[in-house]
């Protein structure tokens, strides 16, 4: 009764049916009006809710396994090694059993521990993960909420990471756990100036928060090239302190191997462990994604002002293939970042963040507002 | 955090803010057992104490209850890395003690394969430094070299690791027939690679910024807390067994003692990355000049020592190891005791690491190079 007429609207729209991988809009809609015209507003909205969370709950599942085995491959390529290649063809249900095995690993209960917070430490790392993830655009049309706020909403709840990490080394009555998190509250606090910051920068060019306006703004090119170089200082800043943000080496201090053993999840075992470090994964795809939307144009395709032969090329390729593209272009660096550089040591990881991002960022900032004051800009 | 109630048992804390964490004995960077109860305030470390024992075998002890050429066999176990290198230094002390004369090839086939030991010593420990320090991808490209140097070592000796090629009088086996160019190749191919070490370690500014100025050591306390090998270089302590009382092979062969001064993190690296060119000079050096004749002197099938004390000391690849024999001329030792060059570079630890944070011990720790089983035996 709810399906009939979505596929009524999406077959009787005058398009061909492949067109809505260019535009996810009139889908989106039509599903939209076939929930509401068939229930009463509550309901509906409940429906989609659990629509919209079964599919995120599907895309973090595949995407968080796809990103182990992309690291673990990325990793072995770098340091002359095969990676995962016996379970299915090139490894890649290697991470699915390894899912499978910690699903039935015992969750070793801690003696002394806060039971509750210990409990509660990795969902809320999930749950953040979810809150950042449905405010993102993934293709034109597909997206949970578009709020106007956007990089603000962003900014602030990835921000509460920093909570999970902090009440699982507190909870865990380890010290190694605890040195674990009180480096990761500082580390993340400290970077989550200098994200915001170097975000805020490019909000200054694009005169607004509203994710879906920002894409929309660089249709003409990309953020990158069109604020040239405070935008690409904006980048680096950002890239550096996402890298720090989601706690990957080389600022992986807070679960640094050679000196906290597994740092503040060290006493978690199982499906928890698992939480923890799927998060991990599903961070960096959230820094590198809002460093594809805000910087590279999320999934605009490669537009030069007025080449409009160019601009028509590259749109054959549907927008959600280029948003992933750029994403994992990104996630391909930050991971090359991880497997080359060794760790830093905490005072040195503070100086970075205090003594060269912050100014280093607000001289960028007052670099950008003028620039977009005089029009310097593409 | 629940209280530690025997926190005073471990002799620190004493400090208010001050907190006892144990590193080890099981614990990814100590690179075996042994344990370091450390003190720390925040991260500042305040107290390093460490404890050792876990994997005493007592070797010194069983040497006692057995013959000359079994004891061979076991100091492989006490420095694996060097193993060719503490055989060496039991052959020499028993030939020594015997007044045997060891004919030129097997002084320099011993020479060789001691450089060989040395060079994969320090790529393990080039390895296992850049694990330490954060960078896991040096651990693969240091065992990959490792690996070929493994590959010779198997092919003459039948061991990879625990060779056990030296026995009183000469040397197991003879040389494989290919040995000689494999060592030619493998120096080749490791002088064409090694720049990559650089690449990816030395030349890091985050691995400068974490290891420059970290533990220094300083030339008078590397002297008496007895440092020596590659650690005690690094401060300038010129303490090469091999240049100061040359055994075997090592009067006729020119390299440099790698001599530094500033004594910290940093430096002690630098020693062991120029101690493996110097290795692989001194290789090229006698590679193409082995003499002629057999691998091992014919010896009787009992030995026995003549009553006496006999000391020999040899350089391994973590500093001086002695040797001590007491025999009272029966076929096995009356005592026997090794000055092992970790056991007396871990006295050090404490000294040098204290007021940095606790990133730094690990890196101190590292770069002293610690192979457990040589501390405890």
């Amino acid at each position: 009764m709810i399906i009939k007429p979505i596929i009524n609207n999406v077959s009787s729209a005058t398009q061909p049916w492949w067109k809505v991988f260019y535009d996810f809009s009139p889908l989106v809609r039509s599903v939209d009006e076939g929930i509401r015209s068939s229930m009463t507003p509550f309901w509906a909205d409940a429906t989609e809710l659990i629509i919209v969370g079964v599919l995120f709950l599907l895309f973090y599942a595949i995407t968080g396994l796809f990103l182990v085995y992309a690291e673990r491959k990325v990793c072995a390529f770098i340091q002359n090694r095969l990676g995962p290649n016996r379970i299915g063809p090139y490894g890649v249900f290697q991470t699915v059993a390894d899912l499978i095995k910690l699903l039935f690993k015992e969750l070793i209960p801690i003696k002394n521990a806060d039971r509750f917070l210990f409990n509660m430490a990795p969902y809320i790392v999930i749950i953040v993960n979810f809150m950042v993830l449905g405010a993102i655009p993934f293709a034109k049309g597909l997206h949970a909420i578009d709020l106007n706020i956007g990089i603000f909403y962003i900014i602030a709840i990835s921000s509460l990471n920093v909570i999970g990490a902090f009440l699982a080394g507190w909870a865990s009555n380890n010290k190694y756990s605890l040195i674990g998190a009180m480096r990761s509250g500082a580390m993340m606090v400290s970077y989550e100036l200098s994200l915001g910051l170097s975000l805020i920068t490019m909000v200054i060019l694009a005169g607004t928060m509203q994710l879906s306006e920002i894409v929309e703004a660089q249709r003409s090119g990309w953020f990158i090239f069109k604020g040239h170089i405070p935008a690409f200082i904006a980048f680096v800043v950002y890239l550096i302190s996402g890298i720090a943000e989601t706690n990957r080496g080389p600022f992986d201090l807070a679960e640094a191997e050679s000196e906290l053993a597994a740092g503040y999840h060290t006493e978690y075992s199982g499906i928890k462990f698992a939480f923890f470090y799927l998060s991990e994964f599903i961070n960096m795809f959230i820094v590198a994604s809002i460093a594809a939307t805000i910087f590279f144009g999320g999934w605009m395709p490669l537009h030069i002002g007025n080449w409009d032969g160019f601009n028509r090329i590259m749109d054959i390729i549907p927008p959600f293939i280029w948003y992933l593209g750029k994403t994992f272009c990104i996630i391909y660096l930050i991971m090359l970042f991880k497997w080359t550089f060794p760790r830093l040591r905490i005072d040195q990881l503070l100086t970075l963040e205090w003594k060269y991002l912050l100014p280093v960022n607000l001289v960028n900032i007052l670099i950008m507002a003028l620039i977009v004051l005089l029009g310097w800009h593409f | 955090m629940a209280k530690i109630e025997n926190e005073a048992a471990y002799g620190g804390a004493e400090e208010q803010n001050e907190y006892v964490i144990n590193i080890g004995p099981q614990h990814p960077s100590t690179h075996g057992v042994l344990r370091l109860v450390v003190t720390l305030q925040g991260e500042i470390v305040k107290n390093v104490q460490p404890h050792v024992g876990y994997i005493h075998r007592g070797i010194e002890k069983m040497c006692e209850s057995i013959t000359y050429p079994q004891i061979i066999h076991l100091t492989d176990r006490m420095d694996y890395l060097s193993a060719h290198m503490n055989n060496e230094a039991v052959c020499l002390a028993v030939e020594n003690a015997l007044e045997m004369e060891i004919p030129d090839r097997i002084k320099v086939i011993r020479t060789l394969m001691s450089e060989l030991t040395r060079i994969q010593s320090h790529q393990l420990f080039w390895a296992t430094y850049g694990m330490d320090m954060g960078g896991q991808t040096c651990f693969f490209y240091g065992l990959r070299d490792r690996e070929k140097i493994l590959d010779i070592f198997e092919e003459t000796t039948g061991g990879r690791m625990i060779v056990s090629y030296n026995c009183l009088g000469g040397v197991m086996y003879d040389l494989h027939p290919n040995f000689r160019k494999r060592v030619k190749d493998f120096i080749k191919y490791f002088r064409s690679i090694i720049h990559e070490y650089d690449a990816i370690l030395t030349g890091n500014i985050i691995f400068r910024e974490r290891t420059m100025g970290i533990g220094p050591l300083t030339l008078d306390d590397a002297v008496s807390f007895g440092v020596t090998g590659p650690s005690g270089r690094a401060s300038g302590f010129s303490c090469d067994i091999r240049k100061h009382a040359p055994y075997s092979a090592y009067d006729r062969v020119i390299f440099n003692e790698v001599l530094l001064t500033e004594g910290d993190t940093y430096s002690r690296y630098l020693v062991r990355m120029e101690e493996m060119k110097e290795s692989m000079n001194i290789i090229d050096q006698l590679i193409d000049n082995i003499p002629e004749g057999a691998h091992a002197v014919k010896m009787k099938p009992v030995i026995k020592l003549p009553e006496g004390e006999y000391y020999q000391r040899v350089e391994t690849a973590r500093g001086e190891l002695g040797v001590f024999i007491i025999s009272d001329g029966n076929k096995n030792p009356c005592r026997v005791k090794f000055r092992s060059p970790n056991l007396v570079n871990l006295g050090v630890l404490n000294h040098i690491s204290k007021e940095f944070k606790i990133a730094d011990l690990i890196a101190i720790a590292g770069s002293l190079d610690f192979v457990i089983p040589d501390i405890d035996r």
